[in-house]
């Protein structure tokens, strides 16, 4: 008698158990709007979507509004990177003065092989490189992932000397 | 069956063991990892699994790379603790240069951390419950890691492969938001914590999927080297916080999970109930969160002093060791990983052996394999 | 009651149609393949709305919107996927019993079509009126096996077979407390032909007027029948976390597109005789009580046309395996096992004698 109450005990626990789940996917199902977690990505790129600011998506040179980088070519960022991702090509220019100086000449990013570990950022000592949150950066063509960052005609932007800067 | 075979006699039906590959490509194994199951029917008689579909070669890469690239290396071990792994490795170095981090970098490394327990739990019940046949709980899964991820994408950066605990601290400064966006955040996975309950813990099926299956002995545990939830589900108290206590998780007053059960179901609760201790550790250091360096400086170029260094901490999976011999120079002469799932693969033969081949399945989501940590 | 046009009437006229321009013989033979295009066409309608169906529904449920690409609301998704099925190639493993292996998906749609004749539609509209329908769809439901036995064995796939031989253990052993239940139905209304059992529920349906045992009966003819469509939580013959996709493992293109309609055909067919047993097919809401209210009531119920009727309950016991689909964990097979003879043929065994008291007695209403 105790074994057939056992039994009954155990079919109405199964059921109950059951049922607490299926009530759960029952509620989900009426209330879809307001517990959807999805996002329509192609219709939200221009409204709901949320991209983080810190969010690293590629690694840009800032020009300011005169065609200047701050990059000096130190290859600090260069030695950084664990995969070979940046390429420094620096060129030697005479300045009016008379003087030899190493200066940028491309600033190549190999997108393709970037992990966005952000150690060149980190390594760089003139804040001249920085990561923008973009995130729609596929391709059809694998070559078309090597930038070069510096602007065509981009020069070094100068210091400010200690005048100007109490100025 | 007996294991030599015999010539059948016209009357007897004659029975034969057949080898199935699970995998390098199937669903259950959750990446390339192939296991070649021996079955009689749908008896599971004996496991061989075989590594190296997704070995990269993590270890002699970093004999490659100056320190501080090889720690990024190590958040593509073990995917889905890719900050703790990044923590052992910095941990590593630092104990080796003698360095103490501020006390707000100890307080957001151990809260990234635990954040990372939490979305790697939650990953797991939700794919360890996809393994025993419902799909709806891994939405549910993925629904509450996405929130843990966004608050990882706005202060690292990254939503998986963060590198962004490095030697000497982390690498930013997280958002002045940081506090109040993960006491929303705790606050929102506890009122998701219910749904857990009614959909799968509380389910007749999947209680009598997982009770009883997967036996796993403390000796066995012991002498297989387990660590991590699985040798805490069968009675071993191996949580490395409490033994070996780094970064200030001595100060903190939380519980090793310990279950005698052995079995799936005791795997399955002490991973829940992680969770909930997670959660409890975070919501200490977030009521009096540090001011200060989140970063102490240290040299472009690390060079370690010659010397053997180990350093252990614990991951969503058990205990990951990171060791290393160091020339002097700025790269390692030798780093090695213990990493924890290539340890508890080990449990899944002796859990299995005798099971059907469904069973299968269930245990090795609940022993929570990460292939890639297996093969490094 | 306003006049409306009865499928009886398209019928006969149809019929006094074709007599004037051929032979009776051809009239015969002519109309056998009217009925036969009719019925398949109507469901491969229901199917193309049931596998929209399933997949919002599951999508619902997981907190997702499901297809909504193709089409407003994804509604032309199911369309693309036939598409794409179409123009797949349909190949066979190298070493696999090609015969066998092209036959397979062919027989296992047949035996599920064949299910379709005695089933009552709308009044009066059945393509095989016998008095042993339900016997029949009894005895075509359990063929089904056959064609996944053969898909399994004819694949050489380890994982094949071991479906096909789980879904030949699980839809034997379910078929037994599927008949019993059916059984309890069929004995409450005291008749084997379709027709006369949707006939005797006019003043109100099964699940209503037959007490306990007919709720107890139609559950467990829904667990069953859920089992033998191999639907989850049963679905252990496809079980994708273990055997990939088990029996259909090898199978592309439109061969597996067959295996993949025939589930939802015999889903469909399985509701349809739910509804004939236990919540009156065709037949509209009737309560069996003897007050002015009622009377009021059930006539009013009559308004909403019989088609309605058919399809609302249909497509409502489809949503229930959908929801348990979308629910539950899968079973181990020897849970699967234990379930049927341990519990659902104990209990509907139970449930038959119950009945029986129940009818003998006259205290159904």
């Amino acid at each position: 008698m105790k074994s057939l109450f056992n039994y009954i005990k155990e079919v109405v626990y199964a059921f109950v158990s059951l049922a607490k789940g299926l009530l759960l996917t029952l509620r989900y199902f009426v209330t879809i709007r307001k517990v959807n977690i999805t996002e329509e990505y192609p219709n939200n790129r221009t409204t709901t979507i949320s991209v983080k600011e810190r969010f690293y998506g590629e690694v840009v040179l800032p020009h300011d509004e005169n065609n200047e980088h701050k990059c000096t070519a130190c290859t600090l960022c260069q030695i950084a990177c664990p995969n070979n991702s940046i390429q420094i090509i620096s060129k030697q220019i005479e300045t009016e003065d008379g003087k030899k100086k190493r200066v940028l000449d491309k600033w190549v990013y190999h997108l393709d092989s970037c992990t966005f570990c952000y150690q060149c950022i980190d390594a760089c000592p003139q804040d001249a490189i920085e990561m923008k949150n973009s995130f729609e950066l596929s391709v059809y063509d694998r070559t078309k992932l090597i930038y070069q960052l510096n602007r065509p005609g981009s020069k070094l932007k100068e210091k400010p000397t200690v005048k100007e800067q109490q100025s | 069956m007996e294991n030599q075979p015999t010539t059948p006699s016209p009357t007897e039906l004659r029975t034969e063991e057949f080898v199935v590959n699970i995998g390098p490509q199937h669903p259950a194994t959750h990446g390339v990892l192939r296991i070649e199951a021996t079955l009689d029917g749908e008896t599971v008689k004996d496991i061989l699994p075989h590594l190296g579909y997704i070995h990269r070669g993590i270890e002699k890469m970093t004999e490659s790379m100056p320190y501080k690239q090889s720690i990024y290396l190590t958040s593509r071990m073990d995917y889905l603790s890719a900050h703790i792994n990044n923590h052992a490795c910095s941990l590593a170095i630092e104990n080796a240069l003698g360095i103490e981090v501020s006390a707000r970098a100890k307080a957001i490394r151990i809260i990234m951390d635990e954040l990372q327990r939490l979305t790697s739990h939650e990953l797991w019940w939700g794919s360890c419950a996809m393994d025993i046949g419902a799909v709806t709980p891994f939405f549910l899964g993925f629904r509450d890691r996405e929130r843990i991820l966004e608050i990882f994408e706005a202060n690292t950066g990254n939503r998986l492969t963060m590198n962004y605990i490095i030697p000497g601290g982390v690498m930013r400064d997280v958002l002045p938001s940081f506090v109040t966006d993960v006491k929303e955040l705790l606050k929102k996975i506890k009122g998701y914590r219910h749904e857990y309950d009614q959909l799968i813990t509380g389910n007749f099926i999947f209680q009598h999927r997982t009770q009883g299956v997967g036996y796993l002995s403390k000796e066995q545990a012991i002498s297989l080297a387990c660590s991590g939830p699985v040798a805490r589900a069968s009675g071993v108290s191996c949580d490395v916080r409490k033994h070996y206590p780094y970064d200030g998780y001595e100060k903190l007053d939380f519980n090793e999970v310990i279950d005698y059960g052995c079995d799936n179901w005791a795997r399955y609760l002490v991973h829940m109930e992680e969770m909930n201790q997670s959660i409890h550790i975070i919501e200490q250091l977030l009521d009096n969160f540090p001011t200060g360096e989140y970063r102490t400086k240290i040299k472009g170029i690390i060079k370690l002093p010659e010397g053997e260094y180990y350093q252990r901490v614990e991951t969503a999976r058990g205990e990951l060791g990171v060791y290393i011999v160091a020339d002097g120079s700025n790269k390692p002469y030798r780093m090695k990983f213990r990493t924890p799932s290539f340890s508890n693969l080990g449990a899944v033969k002796p859990t299995t052996v005798g099971l059907k081949i469904a069973d299968l399945m269930a245990n090795m989501s609940t022993i929570d394999l990460v292939v890639p940590d297996i093969d490094r | 009651m306003i006049s409306m046009i009865e499928f009886t009437d398209i019928t006969a006229w149809i019929h006094s149609l074709l007599l004037s321009v051929m032979t009776p013989t051809w009239t015969y033979i002519v109309e056998l393949a009217l009925s036969g295009v009719t019925a398949l066409v109507v469901l491969l309608v229901c199917v193309i709305i049931m596998v929209y169906m399933e997949r919002k529904v599951a999508g619902f449920m997981q907190l997702r919107w499901g297809p909504n690409r193709v089409g407003p609301y994804g509604i032309f998704q199911v369309i693309a996927d036939v598409i794409k099925l179409l123009l797949k190639e349909s190949f066979s493993p190298n070493r696999a019993d090609k015969v066998m292996f092209n036959i397979a998906p062919a027989l296992a749609l047949c035996v599920s079509l064949m299910a379709l004749a005695p089933i009552s539609w709308a009044p009066g509209l059945t393509m095989w009126d016998t008095n042993i329908g339900i016997l029949f769809i009894t005895a075509i439901s359990s063929m089904g096996v056959i064609g996944i036995l053969m898909a399994g064995w004819s694949s050489n796939n380890k994982y094949s077979l071991i479906g096909a031989m789980r879904s030949g253990a699980q839809i034997v052993s379910y078929e037994l407390s599927a008949g019993l239940s059916i059984v309890t139905a069929v004995a409450l209304a005291g008749t084997l032909s379709t027709n006369g059992i949707i006939q005797s529920q006019a003043d109100g349906w099964w699940i209503l007027k037959g007490q306990i045992p007919a709720i107890i009966a139609f559950l467990i003819y829904v667990i069953a029948s859920t089992a033998e469509c191999n639907r989850a939580p049963f679905d252990l013959a496809e079980a994708e976390s273990e055997l990939t996709a088990g029996y259909h493992t090898e199978y592309a293109g439109m061969q597996f597109g067959i295996f993949y309609l025939n589930e939802y055909i015999n889903m469909a067919i399985v509701s349809i005789i739910a509804s004939t047993l236990f919540l009156g097919g065709w037949m509209p809401f009737h309560l069996p009580f003897d007050y002015p209210v009622v009377h009021v009531f059930n006539h009013i119920m009559d308004f909403i046309p019989t088609w309605m009727w058919f399809f609302g309950k249909m497509f409502l016991i489809i949503f229930f395996m959908m929801w348990f689909r979308w629910t539950f964990p899968r079973l181990r097979i020897d849970q699967l096992l234990k379930l049927e003879w341990k519990y659902l043929l104990p209990i509907s065994i139970v449930n038959l004698l119950f009945a029986a008291v129940i009818i003998v007695l006259h205290w159904h209403l």
